[in-house]
């Protein structure tokens, strides 16, 4: 059966094309579990990967339990994002030697085979796209990014559940992935089968190899239903035209109120897939003759990250919140048109402290008294 | 789906450059002029700024203070205030450093012709003004007048200073030097930068205005309701401003002002659009 970008079709789990990708020669990077949490790592074959696991998540929790038996993909997203791939938390740029009369410079070889992103959700998507047009701004392009991501194909999974901490649906990044996939995935329980969704040639190179069925009206249903079952069961919701309203809420009196609760633990910058703020860092051998440059991830909620000689420019818990959200939900628009929030809970989790970008958001929505500045 | 080409050029990639000649200005504060090891001299428009790294230490951003005209001497002027400033500042003729750039905005000088174009430095934020008083020196018939306000904290603080005499010297500057603190040799004024534009801007026109201003953001502040007391139209005011910066290029995240990344829409902003922002702290 011969796929295009745009067909459909039925298999019956995912395990013949873990095992094509890996026979074909590519890196598998997907779902692991390694610390009672859902990770992406390398997958070596299909049995990597962690079946029968649900996730509980809320403000300040994530627990993995058990769940339907032998289900693939039921949990949603963990700790970290496809961002540590594309944009590793540690990189060296370049080192430099030193010379009679001065020192050479040399790039940093990028050793990145080809590899798939094997269960990239829809947010996931959303924020993967975010970072493209960071890391290639219309004046600069990061190189390596560019050729990493090119190198690089998605397999998604069109998520069939959400967890209490997913907002996706609001903020227009899922869950359902229409495009931004090589290779799209439905788990369809009930049926016991996979609806298959080619989204690109190299997605059809791929599927040419696997026997595959013609979907029946019933598949195509049910991946409609499981679609519209994740989207329904969403609690959390981003209020509407938060870029606007925030402009005008710099100075309300509740970004107090949760700087009173944020421990400015840099948390929610690090796990969330679409932050991209870095520091440079020299590191010297013993000789001082071999220096590198590296880049390493950095958060706006750390006090070094606006210092300028006299100290740094926001000091306080409060300016450094404002700040991230600010930045997430209203610049974000300024200066890359779209939010740098895909909506994905990450945040909401993964803060020690249960701190909810919604309810946040929405605080600043629903007090009529004040308007600020 | 994203196209690569084979060779695009790295820009967090820096260029060695080599120390031509260097020389004091200041106490802890030094000049450089650089040549390239690898290409050709890059061409800079006034205001913007390079990175520049010295090996092993680090890597800052600085303001280029020469002679856009003249791009084959790329001159920058570094006060010596931690661990990579200090370095740049000890370089010694033929040592060679790191620079990226040139990056950011520039002062509009070349489209403001035909107004009186209103200088006010304080400190070191000379330094990036002096390409722009360049060109508009060496362009003086084009525009209406020339005014320079020029505030440091004592005598001994006032960069190029000789040269400040020849600008003075001619007859179609107007050049205004203001010291916070007098020493027994200073005959000239002393107070704020303030006082100082305000007589300034007394006998001009104040709607053919056009000023760029450079300094710390307090002395900003106030030379900005200056020239607006004086009637200046807000948007005719442009100002540089400083953030940490660790990339240049829009990647790091550590300069943004509000929607603004200052190393990529900055550092001259027209003061208009910035000031909203500015009246807030910690933004
Ligand atoms: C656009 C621009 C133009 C500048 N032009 C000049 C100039 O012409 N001459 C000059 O002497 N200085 C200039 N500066 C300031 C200069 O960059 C800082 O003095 C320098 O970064 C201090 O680094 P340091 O390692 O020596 O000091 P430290 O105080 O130890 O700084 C540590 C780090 O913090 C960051 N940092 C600290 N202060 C600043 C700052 N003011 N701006 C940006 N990053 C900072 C840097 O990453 C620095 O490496 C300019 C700054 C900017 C943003
Ligand atoms: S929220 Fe903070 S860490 Fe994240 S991209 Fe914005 S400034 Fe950087
Ligand atoms: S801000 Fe929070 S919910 Fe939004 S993308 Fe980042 S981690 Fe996910
Ligand atoms: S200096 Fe890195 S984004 Fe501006």
């Amino acid at each position: 059966m011969s796929a295009d970008a745009g067909s459909r079709f039925v298999i019956d789990d995912p395990s013949a094309l873990v095992s094509a990708l890996l026979d074909d020669g590519w890196r598998v990077l997907g779902p692991r579990l390694r610390d009672d949490a859902i990770v992406y790592d390398e997958i070596t074959g299909p049995g990597d990967l962690p079946r029968g696991l649900i996730d509980d998540q809320e403000g300040g929790h994530y627990r993995l339990r058990a769940g339907r038996e032998a289900s693939w993909f039921d949990y949603v997203v963990g700790p970290q994002s496809w961002k540590k791939w594309l944009f590793p938390a540690r990189q060296k740029l370049w080192s430099a030697e030193k010379t009679g009369d001065g020192f050479d410079i040399n790039p940093a070889a990028d050793d990145w085979p080809k590899t798939v992103f094997f269960g990239v959700r829809a947010c996931e998507i959303a924020a993967i796209e975010v970072q493209d047009r960071v890391f290639d701004n219309g004046d600069f392009a990061d190189p390596g990014y560019r050729q990493r991501r090119a190198a690089t194909l998605i397999v998604a999974v069109q998520c069939a559940r959400s967890a209490a901490t997913c907002f996706c649906a609001s903020m227009n990044t899922g869950p359902h992935a229409d495009s931004g996939f090589d290779i799209a995935l439905t788990e369809l329980a009930d049926e016991a089968a996979f609806l298959v969704e080619c989204g690109s040639a190299r997605g059809a190179a791929i599927l040419d190899r696997l026997e595959m069925r013609v979907p029946e009206e019933g598949h195509l249903r049910a991946a409609e239903a499981a679609s519209k079952n994740a989207a329904d069961s969403q609690t959390r919701r981003m209020v509407d035209d938060i870029p606007n309203l925030l402009r005008e809420k710099l100075d309300h009196p509740h970004w107090e109120v949760v700087a009173d609760a944020c421990l400015s633990c840099a948390n929610c910058t690090l796990v969330c897939p679409t932050c991209f703020c870095s520091d440079v860092e020299d590191v010297n051998d013993l000789t001082g003759d071999h220096t590198e440059r590296w880049r390493t991830w950095d958060s706006c909620f750390t006090a070094d990250f606006s210092y300028v000689h006299g100290g740094s420019v926001r000091r306080s818990t409060k300016s450094r919140y404002r700040q991230w959200l600010t930045h997430k939900l209203s610049t974000w628009h300024d200066q890359f048109g779209s939010s740098g929030c895909v909506g994905c809970g990450r945040c909401i989790a993964w803060c020690p402290v249960g701190i909810d970008i919604t309810a946040e958001a929405a605080a600043f929505a629903t007090d009529p008294e004040q308007s600020g500045d | 789906m994203l196209v690569v080409q084979d060779q695009e050029p790295d820009p967090m990639l820096p260029r060695r450059y080599r120390v031509r000649s260097t020389w004091a200005e200041l106490a802890g504060v030094t000049s450089v002029e650089l040549t390239p090891v690898d290409g050709a001299a890059v061409a800079f428009r006034p205001g913007q700024f390079n990175m520049l790294y010295a090996f092993g230490v680090g890597e800052i951003a600085i303001s280029i203070s020469g002679d856009p005209a003249e791009p084959q001497r790329l001159i920058h002027t570094t006060r010596s205030v931690g661990a990579v400033s200090a370095a740049l500042t000890k370089l010694c003729e033929g040592d060679m450093l790191g620079v990226r750039g040139p990056f950011g905005s520039a002062w509009p000088v070349a489209a403001e012709t035909g107004r009186h174009i209103v200088f006010v430095a304080g400190g070191l934020g000379l330094a990036p003004l002096r390409p722009a008083i360049y060109h508009v020196l060496e362009h003086r018939e084009r525009y209406a007048g020339m005014t320079l306000v020029y505030g440091a904290r004592s005598p001994d603080e006032l960069l190029y200073a000789e040269e400040i005499k020849t600008w003075k010297s001619r007859f179609d500057t107007e050049i205004e030097v203001t010291v916070d603190h007098a020493n027994p040799a200073w005959t000239g004024r002393v107070g704020v930068v303030t006082s100082c534009l305000d007589r300034a801007l007394a006998g001009i026109d104040p709607a053919m205005v056009s000023a760029f201003l450079c300094g710390p953001e307090i002395m900003m502040r106030f030379s900005v309701m200056s020239l607006a007391d004086a009637g200046v139209p807000p948007d005719r005011v442009w100002i540089s401003m400083e953030r940490n910066m660790k990339c240049a290029i829009g990647f790091c995240g550590h300069c943004q002002f509000g929607p603004d990344f200052v190393c990529r829409d900055g550092p001259v902003f027209r003061h208009d659009h910035v000031a909203p922002l500015l009246s807030m702290k910690e933004i």
